[in-house]
């Protein structure tokens, strides 16, 4: 069994290795019939990239992405200064360097990755989904008798920010600056995944294709690692299997077959303010083009934030969406499980938690605010600030950055919930729904605690969920994701989470039950 | 100001320490020995195991003590003077008091056996017991055996502790089966093969007789009165608890085995109380025994001194008795009193049920005559605490209990439920024609 283990993590390494490599390998050989399609297409008049291109690029082999995007990069950057001298601003390009080369890239990739695709997905995707299933698979018999298996966490440097930790933490964060702000070192990554992706939209891969299917798969080989972990507790096995669907269904597969049907990519879980570009202008141009379905979809975003969302966390809490069925919480529960302990328990974090995560809701309203004052008003600018470097600073510092650089890069060291806990807008939302109109609540079984401090340990959202256990205190904390785990590892049944009616909900209590009943009352009372 | 010293920073000094500043401006100081900051005893398996770190073991944290003027001393009392109410502390340090709390908890057992104070020989009760641990038992390479001598529950505890490293463990239990003299047998005899799944060789109705040394004066090797020899590295010794009071020899206060008290916890010089593990009822409470070292009940002192000490004089008075353990992956839960065939008088019936093939029972305890629900064992299913403390305090009979078991039923959503199976075999066996009762809001959140 542990050579079964061992092997499957050779394998995984090696296609993880290869994944990683990838993208400095592979040639680009651009033909001029391609050249001119892509001129036509981005609808290009800057004579001077045009000439730079046919010259420096066209009918050359460039060997990895490292020697093709610095000559196109420059080959913008040369021309554009030029035509701003010339105040020649109708020919200046305002696609990026870095997109442009992705651009470039993948309509002039030839050589072995572009030509075999198939073999190179199996090298890379399918070692690592064969890996991490032979390294996963066997703790069915390893781990013993189902129960609570959470041996060694504080012993392994994976799991103990050791230097694995640390591994998967410049790993993830490299990958996600890559993703977000490299595009064009992805391009080999999107040829992987072009079949895949032709055969639901009809159209190749590009960079967030990869994104999305690797979200996918890797959801689905950690959730087959919770389900073994698990496997007692039925509220994971149910909860693991809906975030699982939402994400392949409604987050990958919905908006694939929607644009193969000429529809809106579109969503239909992701809720405003987590999607907080619904209401930027191209996106409502968008809606608004595209006849019943758009408008449908607009209707239904706004339902879904104003009705929707706040009328299901009145009757189940935040967690049906947050770990039930948004997407990054999927990621968080699944992949993000070997990291949760890591998040903070301090008063101090909670400190900022609330400074930052309210800041971040506000800063979306203001924003979507100025959005649709600009929409309306057809004005692109409010006291003299551009709506459009608002949403461009939102969109690097919250979209980019902090939900994805910092939000999943951080899991193997602050825990696998950063995001959600400091940042995610809707999750401030809906935590104010659930602090003060919600009928969940975690039920604390009267004086049954013995503060072991299991349940806080593993509580991603850093609550000190000991803290109100052993007063006997109900927890209705507006940032519990209700992943149930804090109950899991209960060594003493002291945690249930339950809707129940309102009124008994929170129940602050000074003296425990199993005391004297005239003392409860007596201090209790006041 | 008044000076109120605890000797203790365990669950029931601290608890007492808490509630007196929420009632008063007092002067509060603690000193403890073992160290700086209050932890969960009952969490330090959870270290050795590698779930937590030991800081997560610390409920508070380190700002809470000052911000709370709660001074800590870490220092050991080594005598107590009544008459000049003065502490005598290590290197002739003195501390006085206006009234002190001993809150000085356990000791591990050991019974005289030959070899006991070896080198590999410990017991399971403080930060340093861990520590040891950790030392002379790392990994299976260095520690190839250990024997655990007494069979309960920081016995079991420490066994799961040795198995998450997969160290080979011998188990000898003085009793023909596990834990028998507090659990029924039905019980007991699950908890005996669940054991024993988790490949620990389980060996019952044995005693020690000696622990034999290596030429470096470290256990090697015990001796059983089945006359078997087992080599081993390690020895955890885990028959029990004794109050922790040798420095109070002399100082003129009660002892029996454990402090004297009162039922309002003070001891027979007054100002002085004794609280928690240590502490000694003149006369048992109900069922329960003079000396009840559990956790619960330390806090449940705590929080009762408290309000004595802060001029509201309350007496101990704890409501039914309930606790939980967990036997390996088995969680357990008690509400009430259920007693085992060794223990249980005449009067006391049991009903058991036990699923098929999962590790999950229970067991109700009544009264044969009046039908009177007395209490409830349960194993792998978590029960609601305030609805069995309701039913004892109105005197329920076992068939209402049994139609509505799942209003205390407290497993996480999703679960399978048993209450059909429950009552099927309890019409079987009482010749009633009871049907479960559907979960009800109402009945859980109105107060009795
Ligand atoms: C491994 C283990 C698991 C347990 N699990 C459970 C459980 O699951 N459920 C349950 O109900 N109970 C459990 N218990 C029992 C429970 O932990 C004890 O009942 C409880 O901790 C007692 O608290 P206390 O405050 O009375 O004393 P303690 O926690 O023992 O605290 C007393 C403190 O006083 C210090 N001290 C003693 N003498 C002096 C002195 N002269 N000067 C200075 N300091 C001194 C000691 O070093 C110690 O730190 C467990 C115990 C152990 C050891
Ligand atoms: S309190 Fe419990 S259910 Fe809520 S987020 Fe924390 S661990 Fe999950
Ligand atoms: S895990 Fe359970 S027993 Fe331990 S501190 Fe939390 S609620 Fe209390």
């Amino acid at each position: 069994m542990k050579a079964i283990k061992n092997l499957g993590l050779i394998i995984f390494l090696i296609g993880l290795a290869i994944f990683t490599a990838i993208p400095v390998l592979g040639t680009f050989r651009l033909d001029q019939g391609t050249f001119d399609e892509i001129v036509k297409e981005k609808n290009i008049k800057s004579d001077g990239f045009i000439q730079s291109i046919n010259e420096n690029v066209v009918g050359k082999d460039f060997k990895g992405m490292l020697s093709l995007s610095p000559v196109v990069s420059s080959a913008i950057d040369a021309a554009n200064s030029q035509h701003r001298k010339n105040k020649e601003y109708n020919k200046v390009i305002y696609t990026s360097g870095h997109d442009m080369a992705a651009l470039v890239g993948k309509k002039s990739g030839t050589g072995f990755i572009a030509q075999n695709k198939g073999l190179m997905w199996f090298f890379t995707f399918g070692l690592g989904i064969i890996g991490a299933l032979m390294f996963i698979l066997p703790n069915v018999i390893l781990l013993g008798k189902k129960g609570i298996k959470n041996n060694g966490i504080y012993h392994e440097s994976a799991t103990n920010r050791g230097w694995i930790a640390w591994m998967v933490f410049i790993f993830l964060v490299s990958f996600y600056l890559v993703l977000y702000f490299r595009p064009e070192f992805a391009v080999n990554w999107t040829f992987l995944v072009d079949p895949i992706s032709e055969s639901l939209s009809g159209n190749p891969a590009g960079h967030w294709f990869v994104y999305g299917f690797m979200y996918c798969v890797v959801m689905t080989v950690m959730a087959v690692r919770m389900y073994i972990k698990y496997r007692h507790n039925m509220y994971q096995v149910v909860r693991t299997t809906s975030v699982l669907f939402f994400q392949i269904v409604f987050a990958f597969l919905i908006p694939e077959i929607m644009v193969r049907l000429q529809m809106p990519y579109y969503d239909f879980k992701n809720a405003f303010p987590l999607d907080y570009d619904f209401f930027f202008q191209w996106n409502l141009k968008e809606l608004l083009n595209s006849g019943g379905i758009g408008l449908f979809i607009l209707v239904w975003g706004i339902v879904l934030t104003l009705v929707i969302v706040p009328v299901m966390v009145y009757f189940f809490g935040k967690r049906w969406y947050c770990s039930w069925v948004c997407g990054c919480g999927g990621l968080a529960e699944t992949l993000g499980d070997p990291y949760r302990q890591h998040s903070s328990k301090s008063l101090f974090s909670w400190k900022v938690e609330r400074w930052l995560i309210h800041g971040v809701l506000l800063f979306a309203i203001v924003m979507t605010g100025m959005t649709l004052y600009s929409f309306f008003t057809e004005s692109s600018t409010i006291f003299g600030i551009k709506t459009q470097s608002v949403q461009n600073t939102y969109s690097l510092l919250i979209g980019a950055i902090f939900a994805g650089v910092i939000g999943t890069g951080f899991y193997p060291i602050f825990g696998n919930r950063v995001w959600c806990r400091f940042g995610c807008p809707l999750a401030a939302y809906l935590g104010f729904v659930q602090r003060f109109k919600s009928r969940f609540r975690i039920t604390t079984n009267g004086g049954q605690c013995i503060s072991c401090g299991n349940c806080s340990t593993y509580c991603e959202q850093g609550i000190d969920v000991r803290a109100y256990a052993q007063k006997g205190e109900n927890i209705v904390r507006s940032s519990c994701v209700g992943c149930g785990i804090c109950s899991a590892v209960c060594p003493r049944g002291v945690l249930k989470l339950e809707n129940g009616p309102e009124e008994g909900r929170i129940n602050p209590t000074e003296v425990l039950l199993g005391n004297d009943v005239d003392l409860m009352e007596l201090v209790n009372k006041k | 100001m008044e000076h109120i010293v605890i000797i203790g920073n365990g669950i029931s000094g601290v608890t007492a320490a808490r509630h007196i500043r929420k009632l008063s401006d007092k002067k509060i100081t603690i000193i403890s020995a073992e160290t700086d900051y209050f932890f969960s005893r009952t969490a330090l398996m959870y270290v050795y195991m590698g779930h937590m770190k030991f800081e997560h073991t610390q409920p508070y944290e380190n700002w809470f003590w000052k911000k709370n003027r709660i001074e800590l001393v870490k220092d050991y009392v080594t005598q107590v003077d009544p008459e000049n109410k003065r502490l005598v502390l290590t290197e002739g340090k003195t501390m006085d008091f206006d009234k002190l709390i001993i809150a000085t908890g356990s000791k591990p057992n050991k019974f005289g056996w030959k070899g006991q104070d070896l080198k590999g020989v410990q017991g399971l009760y403080s930060k340093q017991d861990l520590d040891q641990l950790e030392a002379d038992a790392p990994n299976k390479d260095a520690c190839n055996r250990a024997v655990i001598v007494g069979g309960g529950l920081i016995g079991i505890e420490l066994a799961e502790m040795l198995r998450s490293r997969e160290i080979p463990v011998t188990f000898l239990v003085r009793e023909e089966s596990f834990w028998n003299g507090v659990l029924p047998k039905g019980e007991s005899q699950m908890i005996n093969e669940h054991i024993k799944e988790h490949h620990i060789d389980l060996k019952l109705g044995t005693n020690l007789v000696e622990i034999l040394p290596d030429e470096n004066g470290r256990a090697k090797a015990v001796v059983t009165d089945k006359g078997e020899t087992i080599a081993c590295n390690l020895v955890g010794l885990t028959a029990g608890v004794t109050p922790n009071i040798d420095f109070l020899k002399d100082s003129g206060i009660a002892l029996g085995r454990g402090v004297k008290v009162d039922r309002f916890l003070e001891t027979n010089i007054k100002g002085i109380y004794a609280i928690g593990d240590c502490a000694e009822q003149h006369e048992p409470i109900g069922n329960r025994r003079p000396i009840e070292a559990v956790w619960y009940t330390g806090r449940m002192m705590g929080e009762a001194l408290a309000q004595t000490i802060c001029g509201k004089p309350r007496k101990y008075s704890p409501g039914h008795w309930f606790n939980s353990a967990k036997f390996l992956d088995i969680e357990y839960q008690t509400y009430g009193w259920v007693f085992s065939e060794r223990t249980k008088k005449e009067h006391e019936s049991h009903f058991h049920w036990r699923h098929p093939s999962e590790k999950i029972c229970i067991t109700v305890a009544y009264d044969k005559d009046s039908k009177k629900f007395l209490g409830i064992n349960t194993f792998g299913i978590r029960m609601r605490h305030e609805i069995f403390d309701r039913w004892l305090t109105e005197e329920r009979n076992v068939d209402y209990v049994m139609q509505y078991l799942k209003d205390a039923n407290f497993d996480p959503e999703f679960y399978s439920h048993y209450e059909e199976q429950i009552i099927s075999k309890y019409n079987s066996v009482m010749q009633t024609s009871l049907s479960v009762k559907k979960k009800s809001w109402k009945r859980i959140f109105s107060k009795a």
